[in-house]
């Protein structure tokens, strides 16, 4: 090993710094990182930087934003205040869709593993069971299961999280019919592991990075999805959400338009920002697929 | 054993036949969340009655096959819906398939003229940024692409309605007609037109987002490849090398798009339907959603999908039809 270790120099830069160094290259992906940052940081200090709770009466109703200090951004007809809302709605976007992401490749990942890892039957099977979820539009299934399971948070997370693991599922099988005839993974057969640990140690490790990228895709169609949900008045009545937000807008759009228009942009540049990063995780994950 | 049968057909045979266990399993999946939802047919019976005694219940119960062993009840259950009977909404007080049969025009003419538009807008802006790929066209035009696939349809909609109902008073805030009409002849259409426009345009506007995306990658990476290079060093023009040349290769990956696409503008119009208060297929799930009629709803999700089936079938034909190195036998 020491012979090999005098050959490597000069001495590679720590891994974190070649994808750091990768990334920034992307303007765009910066510009997504910061937008990224600025809800990370909206959604933790909810009801820190902004007192008060984004379902309580705040100040007058329909203040107009920039005109009373104590409501910044304006309150709508119930008089709440819709700064404190855009920032607890971060919150509970980010909450649903890293959860929702979480539970769609969790899923994802079991059923594209077994498919691409064993083939034969077992993946005929499972493909078939992925294209009828790929064949019920995706947010007609949502509101069945919202409204057999019922609207609260917890639920409304994991319905998203069933209607989403489709795409990781057919990714994760591609890459294990490539990766499965690979020599490691004969060696690791030869040496007695069992499939399960060839399953998750060994190839799943090596499968993760494209994964990695879709899962910003995910979390985005996340968000869209729950604030979709919640502008039709079938979220999650406890929470401050965006899609609320603009679904209450609605009825003062003639009046106080600044009541939609505020949560909706929230949502636009969230959104954004995931896309950005996306691209930008995609050219520093795999730097060879970039096109000229 | 050799067919005489062109390859084309029995091409499409083969994929009709693939198609049918991915029925077999939606019919099993309605049927498994029909049994999850509180309440089955009889209690929806009884609280439309207004109450009933125990006895009583327990013979509609038998009636109805309630009592049977689930596999019976399944087959069944597979047994109806195959003959398009979706049993009884107890919400509009008809037989489903008749609601349903009323609905399905309204949305599959907002599903063609959308997606429509969206496919061929994607396309043509897709294939223009990728000519001057880099340039201030291109950026603007991802921009836009970028901003429109981030911005919910609700949102649109409702920005929509702001500036051209509200601000403006070009176009009727929502509904198929107007209401006191009457019109009839070319006026009824024109009208329709009218009421179609923004529901049209919110839908096709998010989702061009994604053809255009796909398309630009798509010409890019053709415009690249050898056979390119071939045509233009043999003096094909610009035009007749994008059209004839880049453009057919290019297209298949968004064609397929438009197939796997299908299913989420599908669902994407429960908003925007909901929304413009269109009488289709997407606002009466929304609404029975909201009124809790199970029979309705799993209706819709049995008809969306074998919609999604058949025109995930055409464009497979159509893929075959541009792609001619796929094998058909």
């Amino acid at each position: 090993m020491t012979s090999l270790d005098t050959d490597l120099s000069p001495a590679e830069p720590p891994r974190l710094v070649v994808f750091w160094r990768r990334y920034r290259r992307n303007r765009a992906a910066l510009l997504g990182l910061v937008i990224f940052v600025i809800v990370v940081l909206m959604a933790l200090t909810a009801g820190l930087v902004d007192p008060g709770d984004p379902l309580r009466r705040a100040g007058d109703p329909l203040t107009p934003p920039f005109v009373d200090w104590a409501t910044p951004l304006g309150t709508d007809q119930l008089g709440r205040d819709v700064l404190s809302g855009v920032f607890y709605g971060a919150r509970i976007s980010l909450l649903i869709g890293v959860v929702a992401t979480l539970v769609a490749i969790a899923i994802g990942v079991v059923i594209g593993a077994l498919a691409g890892y064993f083939g034969g039957w077992v993946d005929d099977v499972l493909m078939r069971v992925t294209e009828a979820f790929q064949t019920i539009p995706n947010f007609v299934l949502l509101l069945t299961l919202v409204a057999i399971l019922g609207s609260k948070i917890e639920w409304i997370t994991l319905a998203i999280g069933i209607v989403s693991w489709t795409a990781p599922a057919r990714m994760v099988r591609a890459e294990f019919m490539s990766l499965r005839g690979r020599e490691f993974v004969d060696a690791a057969r030869n040496l007695g592991v069992s499939n399960t640990a060839i399953i998750f140690k060994e190839i799943l490790p090596n499968a993760l990075p494209p994964i990695v990228v879709y899962a910003s895709v995910i979390m985005a169609l996340s968000i869209l999805l729950e604030s979709a949900l919640a502008f039709l008045a079938l979220g999650d009545p406890n929470y401050a959400s965006w899609g609320n937000m603009i679904g209450q807008g609605r009825a003062v759009l003639r009046s106080a338009p600044y009541c939609a228009v505020i949560p909706g942009i929230a949502i636009v540049l969230t959104v954004l920002s995931f896309s950005l990063l996306g691209e930008g995780l995609n050219d520093a994950l795999n730097p060879r697929q970039k096109k000229q | 054993m050799k067919l005489p049968l062109p390859p084309i057909l029995i091409y499409a045979l083969r994929r009709v036949v693939q198609a049918v266990p991915v029925i077999i399993l939606i019919m099993i999946g309605t049927f498994l969340l029909l049994k999850l939802a509180p309440g089955d047919t009889v209690d929806a019976l009884v609280g439309d009655m207004g109450g009933a005694d125990a006895a009583f219940i327990a013979r509609l119960r038998a009636e109805y096959g309630l009592d049977q062993p689930i596999w019976v009840q399944l087959w069944r259950y597979m047994a109806k819906l195959a003959t398009f009977d979706f049993g009884w909404s107890f919400v509009y007080e008809q037989p489903v398939s008749t609601v349903l049969l009323d609905r399905l025009g309204t949305t599959l003419m907002l599903m063609a003229t959308s997606l429509s538009i969206a496919f061929t807008a994607g396309v043509v802006l897709g294939a223009i940024a990728a000519r001057r790929v880099y340039s201030a066209t291109d950026n603007i035009i991802s921009i836009l692409g970028l901003v429109f696939y981030a911005t919910p349809s609700f949102f649109l909609s409702l920005m929509m309605m702001y500036l051209f109902s509200v601000k403006l008073g070009w176009l009727p805030v929502g509904g198929i007609k107007t209401i006191a009409g009457f019109y009839t002849g070319w006026d009824h259409v024109i009208d329709v037109a009218k009421h179609l426009i923004m529901p049209t345009a919110a839908l096709s506007l998010i989702y061009l987002s994604f053809y255009l995306r796909l398309m630009r990658a798509s010409v890019l990476e053709v415009a690249d490849l050898d056979y390119v290079r071939t045509a233009r060093a043999k003096g094909a023009g610009e035009t007749r090398l994008m059209i004839h040349h880049i453009m057919r290769n290019a297209l298949l990956p968004v064609v397929t798009l438009l197939g796997l696409q299908f299913s989420t503008v599908l669902g994407g119009s429960v908003v925007v339907e909901t929304i413009f208060t269109l009488p289709g297929l997407g606002q009466l799930a929304y609404q029975s959603v909201v009124q809790r009629d199970m029979n309705t709803l799993m209706g819709i999700i049995f008809l969306c999908a074998l919609i999604v089936v058949v025109v995930n079938f055409l464009t497979d034909l159509l893929y075959a039809r541009l792609d001619s190195r796929i094998e058909l036998a």
